[in-house]
């Protein structure tokens, strides 16, 4: 995203912002909105595929909903200690900040790995993608939504070396903001995944 | 398998002499242009102001070179189509055999649309938009900069597909099973795929970027009722890419692990469901043709209220038809398939919808009109491209609301009854639109005004050879002539197909008048200079500035009280005000981050066509890693010092004094 910008919306005030803020922050937001639409898609490819199992299994046949429900559990206390970190990040206190990140980090990761978990067990057991359009649905939904965890988890990573180099610069509060939408936003999603995947799926 | 993939040299077209000339002529022109660039020492000019420029009228002036370029590629493609098909009815094979045949017409859809309407259209919105929102440049000038990139790197990989390898061969809309592996096992779709796919990502961060331009950086006093209507309808169709785009994305994504990881969405085995792909298609693809037409509604609508020196007639229902018609485009896409057999109530349902359509279509065409009624309308080129729109478009739309009716379009579906149904109101619509648009801003753009008089050629010759070239289209579909044939025996067509293929050469005469009218506009341009900035008398804010504008748009940002603010301020003398003195502006610095990155994109997406995995992977990462460098450079932006502005903006201001 765009780091570059200009105040040019007011004509009295034609000195430097540096706080650039409102527009990335709004400008995130409608790129948050064309990342919705593409879920919504896969949503919608998922619910006309997912009675094809093509004679294989079913969501009922291998979903587990206490796993499921550890890894919802992971997820979404993230989100609450993301929250915490944006807190201290508007306090500008550095150790706040780091150490509410990095419980936020090792959160996303463990819910990475037991998404990677899943999948490799369903792959070893023959339900991998090439199955049936069921899977292939089921797959590419939760997969797509685990990219943007770990696109996220990269990005964190990248803003916890910002601050341990160099501190609150004058943009790193916003990244922490772009970043904050981006992690709740796929809280968002996953709370759709549960329900409609796993919750209906199980029933 | 090899460490480059698929790749190997048979993969040059060597057997294909039209390919081998074709690929000569190209490699020779780049040949003269780089001597030249070198002999002139253009190169760091090409690189400093133009490659790296973050500045969104250069942008706009290379997304619309990249349009022209594409449009003599689409065109050809054009002609050799109607030529074969001359040649080959009454039983002849004509010159190309089907599998050559198949990749022209597959490659005319993708790039007329996606590498030259959608260039064309977000070329003139990059010049035009900021400046007539009273703004300095767009809300992301880095992330434009990008987005044009990507897009070429899209136009390249199909031109790549050209001379290595062979494009789709499967129509512009690539339908599965036909798409899918078991049936075209080559690359041609891969290009179709990492073409649409990269250019695609660039067009919706396009469309995100302009959102928040229009919504953040209005000058002071626009509300946004008060908008340029140009201006509205650009955020209309913005509006649009931002809710559709991603599902095209989606759609060549899933068509992508059809292909490459033996998934089953589109399949037809494992339970895969083709008609998935064609709705998610159409769900993206019905959109995107009101993408290509709201912006060039907004020209004409500039155009006659310029010409006729009024306000144009219902500015307000003019974005609520726009809008009427945005969220309507977004409930007719199964009018695209009414056979695939869905029952009679959901196909009325997409009949009626389509149709009404119509309404907020035909309110605009009454606003036209009574913006025209006892004004006293100019005759210029732009308004000679409106009236042949109005007339054409008219006609384009009515064939459109007989093919909305079910009963009707099960006999018409696929005939080419369609191919000049959508012919007519893309041509007559868009392209009419954009080139109104093209003769419209260029002397905002260049400083000059072009050629009339091969202005006014082109425009005939374009007008003629369009109801030449695509009247027959609608006989033929009536005697029962389908899209996409390779050969043809029946007697009836023959005098239909050679009346089309007069008409492509009568549309030649007229690309090539356009191409005169450059050249000799170029050459007497001292005798056309545009000394005001505003040529035509004009009632928006982008004629407020110089021509061209000074990188920095406006010295003061004005401040809005009406809806044609530059009249506005013509008739209160607040124009061509000389200030004593100006604040330093703040502006974006030029950087070569969006070629890198999107040049690596390009990389990782030949890569994935041949399958060649190492290189792939190190396109994504290179892009990655240019991606971290532009976030972490802190030298970004400068400051046009006070005096620098005066002696830029009292120069200007003597121009105009002087007229």
């Amino acid at each position: 995203m765009s780091t570059t910008h200009m105040n040019t919306h007011d004509a009295h005030d034609e000195h430097h912002d540096h706080d650039p803020a409102p527009h990335n922050v709004f400008g995130f937001w409608l790129y948050l909105m064309t990342d919705c639409l593409l879920f919504a898609t896969i949503f919608a490819t998922y619910a006309v595929l997912f009675m094809n199992t093509a004679g294989g299994v079913s969501g009922k046949d291998i979903f587990e909903l206490d796993f499921v429900l550890v890894e919802t559990a992971l997820l979404l206390v993230s989100s609450i200690t993301y929250g915490f970190a944006m807190i201290c990040a508007h306090k500008k206190d550095k150790k706040g900040t780091m150490s509410w990140l990095s419980v936020t980090f090792l959160l996303g990761a463990g819910f990475i790995g037991m998404e990677i978990y899943e999948f490799h067990h369903l792959i070893v057991h023959g339900n991998g993608p090439q199955a049936s359009a069921f899977l292939s649905a089921f797959f590419t939904l939760v997969g797509t939504h685990g990219l943007h965890v770990t696109a996220g988890l990269i990005w964190m990573a990248i803003l916890m070396i910002e601050l341990t180099v160099s501190g609150f610069g004058s943009r790193t509060v916003t990244r922490l903001s772009c970043l904050s939408l981006f992690w709740h936003f796929l809280d968002v999603i996953w709370i759709c995944v549960f329900t409609v995947v796993y919750l209906m799926g199980a029933i | 398998m090899s460490i480059l993939g698929k790749l190997s040299l048979d993969a040059i077209p060597l057997h294909e002499p039209i390919l081998i000339a074709t690929f000569c002529g190209v490699a020779l022109g780049g040949l003269i242009l780089a001597f030249l660039l070198i002999k002139y020492n253009l190169l760091g000019t090409l690189w400093k102001n133009w490659i790296t420029s973050v500045d969104h009228k250069r942008l706009g002036v290379m997304y619309i070179v990249l349009a022209l370029v594409m449009l003599l590629r689409g065109f050809a493609d054009a002609v050799m189509m109607r030529l074969q098909l001359a040649l080959s009815t009454n039983g002849g094979d004509g010159y190309l055999p089907p599998h050559h045949y198949d990749q022209v017409f597959t490659a005319h859809g993708v790039i007329m649309i996606i590498f030259m309407a959608m260039p064309f259209m977000i070329g003139l919105m990059n010049i035009v938009l900021p400046l007539q929102i009273g703004a300095r440049d767009v809300a992301f000038p880095f992330l434009n900069n990008l987005s044009f990139w990507l897009t070429a790197g899209g136009a390249i990989l199909v031109n790549i597909s050209l001379f290595v390898g062979e494009f789709a061969k499967t129509g512009w809309v690539a339908y599965p099973p036909l798409a899918g592996l078991e049936f075209s096992p080559d690359v041609g779709v891969d290009y179709y795929i990492w073409a649409l796919q990269i250019s695609g990502i660039g067009t919706t961060l396009t469309a995100v970027n302009f959102l928040a331009t229009v919504f953040k950086m209005r000058a002071p006093g626009m509300k946004l009722m008060d908008m340029p209507i140009f201006t509205w309808t650009c955020t209309w169709a913005n509006i649009l890419i931002a809710a559709s785009f991603p599902i095209l994305t989606v759609t060549l994504a899933l068509l992508t692990l059809d292909r490459y990881l033996d998934f089953h969405f589109f399949t037809n085995d494992g339970g895969g469901n083709s008609m998935m792909y064609i709705n998610l298609f159409w769900a993206w693809g019905h959109p995107e043709v009101y993408i290509l037409v709201l912006p060039a509604f907004g020209i004409f609508s500039e155009v006659v209220s310029t010409f006729t020196g009024k306000r144009l007639f219902g500015h307000k229902s003019m974005i609520w038809a726009s809008g009427a018609i945005s969220i309507l485009g977004f409930i007719v896409w199964l009018h695209h398939f009414f056979t695939m057999g869905s029952s009679a109530n959901v196909n009325a349902f997409f009949g009626m919808a389509t149709m009404v359509i119509a309404v907020p279509t035909g309110v605009k065409l009454f606003n036209w009109l009574f913006t025209m009624y006892r004004g006293r309308l100019r005759v210029t080129v732009p308004v000679l491209w409106t009236l042949g729109f109005m007339v054409t478009f008219t006609i384009g739309g009515m064939t459109g609301v007989l093919l909305a009716v079910p009963g009707a379009d099960y006999v018409l579906h696929n005939s080419l009854f369609l191919i000049a149904h959508f012919h007519n109101t893309i041509i007559g619509g868009a392209v009419f639109g954009y080139l109104a648009g093209f003769v419209f801003w260029f002397p905002k753009v260049m400083g000059f005004k072009l050629n009339e008089k091969l202005g006014k050629a082109a425009f005939w010759c374009w007008l003629v050879g369009f109801f030449l070239a695509f009247m027959p289209l609608y006989v033929l579909g009536f005697l029962g002539m389908t899209r996409r044939l390779n050969h043809t025996d029946n007697p009836d067509w023959n005098i239909w197909l050679y009346i089309a293929l007069v008409g492509a050469f009568v549309i030649m005469a007229g690309i090539i008048s356009q191409l005169l009218q450059l050249y000799v506009s170029f050459r007497d341009r001292k005798d056309n200079l545009d000394t005001t900035g505003d040529p035509w008398n004009a009632h928006t804010l982008e004629w407020a500035t110089s021509s061209p504008p000074q990188s920095y748009n406006f010295a003061v940002i004005p401040t809005v009280s009406d809806i044609d603010a530059f009249t506005d301020m013509k008739e209160k003398g607040e124009a061509y005000v000389r200030k004593d003195s100006y604040a330093p502006i703040h502006m974006p610095k030029n950087t070569a981050s969006g070629i890198l990155i999107s040049g690596c994109v390009t990389v990782m997406g030949f890569a994935l066509i041949w399958h060649i995995w190492w290189l792939a992977a190190l396109g994504l990462f290179g892009s990655f890693v240019f991606l971290v460098i532009r976030a972490y450079t802190k030298d970004v932006d400068y400051y046009v010092q006070p005096d620098e502005i005066a002696r830029t903006e009292n120069a200007y201001l003597d121009s105009v004094a002087k007229g």
